[in-house]
């Protein structure tokens, strides 16, 4: 598409989606959010990009093969599961390292461990596989125009 | 390592090796990766297999939190056998493959493919907790509809609508069947419902909910009338592909059948059993009769599956001790019989240039091993003894006489014999008639990778026909814990639920008697 | 407020059986819409329908203040809501795919993968002459 209008908002807005979805991936243990919902805001902001530029653009912004993007957010999600078992509990049990509660004082230190692990796999694997199916299906609407001309 | 950890390895490694997999498609690495997956999955399943054998059945919960609030895993013999033969099935099929699928379907992700279906068998298998149970449908399901798609050939797209349609409904009975229990029981523990429901099982919602997953499963398992997906689609994809669907697909849906009609719906209640008998006797009879009328290998095959499922159901739907045992054994042998005729389809589609009958033909002369390899499964799957397929079949049809339900034992012994006629229709086709056009000489040798799995698996199929014994007895240890629900719940929920049941069933008993 | 929820699964269950059955591709799609919305619908109804707080857990507390709703329905009906979401991308892209490649989107007219002969069960065997080679037979069959 060949919009002036949409090509310099894109440039204002997928910065801001991409901001936002980690923004939502980070705040997702305790309150609304997490890596679904993260990776879905991701997806519209590529997507978005994609449809201001080109799929060819997004593809080589996007750097990896989203596929891939999705094989290592699976990956990440199953690394997390193990983490937990690994650690001396059961597979998917939360481990932060990090992070501890003092009686009296609150909780102290990062909360990074494998839950973070687990969304941020999630998020990924959300991330690559939707733009993966939303790449696949414009070039495949893309070369069906192009044929009928 | 914890024996927990002994659940999670057959889900868990196939899903790394589909990421391997995944991201090495294009390299040539990738073939040898998903090899070594696969058998990896076989070892963890054999791991499984013995530490159920020795200690019992067991269960984790997901994440430490406690049954019925996590996710909990569940093996006995029946579960982790099934990992085992999704194992070697996995195995056979990757091997097989090498020559098999073409570069492109490999390209787009034959393996991780694969091995995502993988994950979701073994899931299924494994888990205890009936809406995770959905989720592993789901994942089969997805990565079934990407094995049939990646050819992309113009019947493959046609088969595809068609199976993805159908199977899209079963899913979403499948969903408001949970939906419905969820809202009659408040829980989605398998154990934790056995206990809520135990002397509920004639409430109007459980048994919405019963026919609702009967109809999911029964959809899944492709029973009458709800099987139409299945010879649409089968004979479409790459033969590898077409042997891992009939072996595991079909049967994910008779496991999931054995284990909720056992454990969460009581199978022999007045309002199933007949429901299940008479589908039972429908889809063996449907199946072999629409083999009958089919004039290609793979398609002929695809409804014998059909027909099959029917004696598997039928072992449920009699739901005596010994029925139960006829029914397992029945899927412990039809996934390695099926998936190995579906292996020499594609061998006689590679020497002989086509699966329909009338084009195909001098197989005998060209390759009498290939016949005789033919030859073991096609005869087991008929029943002939000694073979695997014999015991399976003696089994459910002595049961359903003790029964004294005659007629389906008539019918199981009438489908028997039209299998025979099918297996011997093919054999004429392919074997023993000359070829329309190719001289024996001139067939194309076949790859060593695909005459392997076969090999193997018809000496497997052999093994289990002569030394049926040991079989029979995991079989039978496997229907004494399925029938014992109260074992499950023990091992999911602990002694103390099950000690509570039973005392607030005593408790009962006395208060009927003192009414009386 | 149950009963007003049972009505609305029935009635989207209806119409997406409707046009399921109405033989179109793109129909039956979005009828498979609808029937997956009926479902989720069915899920939230099963967990009961009360005015409860959201079931979030107050900072310092371990557990959500009494009356607040049942999450879990609502963890059912998300998952339940991305797979569906997943399936159906699917299947729409299939239906474009099978579009461009069988050239239609009508049920009826779909049968590269069942023929119809085989439908119809011509078996060709039936004409076949036992005294007589296969190849002759086929010959004959030609003529």
């Amino acid at each position: 598409m060949n919009s002036t209008i949409l090509k310099t908002a894109t440039r204002l807005l997928l910065p801001i989606f991409l901001i936002a979805s980690i923004l939502i991936l980070w705040r997702g243990h305790n309150q609304p959010g997490g890596g679904f919902i993260g990776g879905l805001m991701a997806v519209i902001g590529v997507a978005l990009y994609a449809i201001a530029a080109s799929i060819d653009e997004a593809r080589r912004r996007l750097r990896v093969d989203p596929l891939v993007l999705a094989g290592v957010g699976l990956a990440c999600s199953v690394l997390g599961g193990l983490w937990g078992s690994a650690a001396g509990g059961a597979f998917l049990q939360g481990v932060w390292p990090f992070y501890e509660y003092v009686s009296g004082e609150g909780t102290k230190g990062w909360p990074i461990g494998s839950v973070l692990l687990f969304d941020t796999g999630v998020y990924l694997t959300v991330l690559g596989a939707v733009c993966a199916i939303i790449f696949a299906l414009e070039e495949a609407v893309f070369a069906e125009r192009e044929g009928s001309r | 390592m914890s024996p927990e950890m002994l659940l999670v390895w057959p889900i868990a490694l196939p899903m790394i090796t589909a990421v391997l997999t995944l991201v090495l498609r294009r390299s040539p690495v990738g073939d040898t990766v998903s090899l070594v997956g696969a058998v990896a999955l076989l070892a963890a399943g054999i791991t499984l297999l013995m530490h159920v054998l020795e200690f019992g059945p067991i269960s984790a919960q997901m994440g430490s939190w406690a049954a019925p609030f996590g996710i909990t895993l569940f093996a006995d013999i029946l579960s982790a056998a099934m990992v085992v033969i999704a194992g070697i099935v996995a195995v056979a099929v990757v091997v097989y493959s090498r020559q098999d699928v073409s570069e492109g379907e490999r390209a787009v992700g034959f393996h991780a493919l694969s091995h995502a279906l993988l994950v979701g068998v073994c899931g299924a298998f494994l888990t205890g907790d009936i809406f995770n149970l959905y989720v592993w449908f789901e994942v089969m399901l997805i990565a079934s509809f990407g094995l049939l798609v990646i050819g992309g050939r113009r019947d493959q797209m046609d088969a595809a609508v068609k199976y993805v349609g159908l199977n899209l409904i079963a899913t979403l009975a499948f969903l408001a069947g949970v939906g419905i229990l969820y809202g009659a029981a408040g829980t989605l523990n398998m154990a934790d419902l056995h206990l809520t429901l135990a002397d509920r099982q004639n409430e109007t919602a459980v048994l919405a909910a019963a026919a609702m997953l009967l109809f999911a499963f029964g959809a899944k398992a492709a029973m009458f009338p709800v099987f139409a997906w299945l010879p649409a689609s089968y004979h479409t994809p790459a033969f590898a592909t077409s042997a891992l669907f009939a072996a595991l697909l079909t049967k994910v849906g008779v496991y999931a059948l054995l284990r909720v009609f056992t454990v969460v719906f009581d199978g022999s209640g007045a309002f199933l059993q007949p429901i299940l008998l008479v589908g039972a006797v429908l889809t063996m009879v449907v199946g072999v009769l629409g083999a009958a009328a089919q004039n290609d290998v793979r398609r002929i095959l695809s409804f014998h599956i059909i027909s099959q499922i029917g004696y598997m159901v039928l072992g449920l739907a009699l739901f005596t001790p010994l029925a139960i045992i006829g029914a397992i054994f029945y899927l412990f042998h039809h996934i390695i019989v099926k998936a190995n005729l579906f292996f020499v389809a594609g061998v006689i589609r590679w020497k002989a240039g086509s699966e329909e009958l009338d084009k195909i033909g001098g197989l005998l002369k060209a390759s009498p091993l290939l016949a005789i390899l033919f030859l073991i499964p096609a005869l087991s799957l008929a029943g002939v003894p000694p073979l695997s397929g014999f015991w399976a079949k003696f089994i459910i049809v002595q049961a359903s006489l003790e029964a004294r339900d005659w007629w389906v034992a008539v019918a199981a012994l009438a489908v028997g014999l039209i299998t025979l006629f099918s297996m011997t229709k093919i054999w004429l086709a392919a074997f023993w008639k000359e070829h329309p056009d190719a001289e024996p000489a001139a067939m194309p040798v076949a790859p060593r990778s695909m005459i392997w799995p076969i090999a193997t698996l018809a000496v497997m199929t052999v093994i289990i026909g002569i030394a049926a014994g040991p079989l029979y007895t995991t079989a039978e240890e496997a229907a004494v814990t399925l029938l014992d629900p109260l074992a499950y719940v023990e091992v999911v929920l602990g002694p103390e639920a099950v000690a509570e049941a039973r005392a607030s069933e005593a408790a009962e008993l006395q208060l009927a008697e003192v009414a009386q | 407020m149950e009963l007003v929820l049972a009505g609305l699964v029935g009635f989207l269950v209806a119409c997406g059986a409707y046009l399921m059955m109405s033989g179109q591709l793109i129909r039956f799609l979005f009828g498979l819409v609808l029937l997956s919305n009926a479902a989720n619908l069915a899920i939230f109804a099963a967990g009961r329908l009360t005015y409860a707080t959201p079931p979030f857990v107050v900072s310092g507390q371990i557990a959500p203040a009494a009356g607040a709703a049942n999450a879990l329905p609502q963890a059912l009906i998300l998952t339940a809501i991305v797979i569906g979401f997943g399936l159906l991308a699917f299947a729409l892209a299939l239906a474009f795919r099978a579009w461009q490649s069988l050239g239609t989107t009508e049920m009826d007219a779909m049968r590269a993968c069942e023929p119809v002969d085989f439908a119809a069960g011509k078996t060709k065997e039936k004409t076949l002459d036992p005294s007589k080679s296969y190849e002759r037979n086929r010959l004959e069959a030609a003529e």
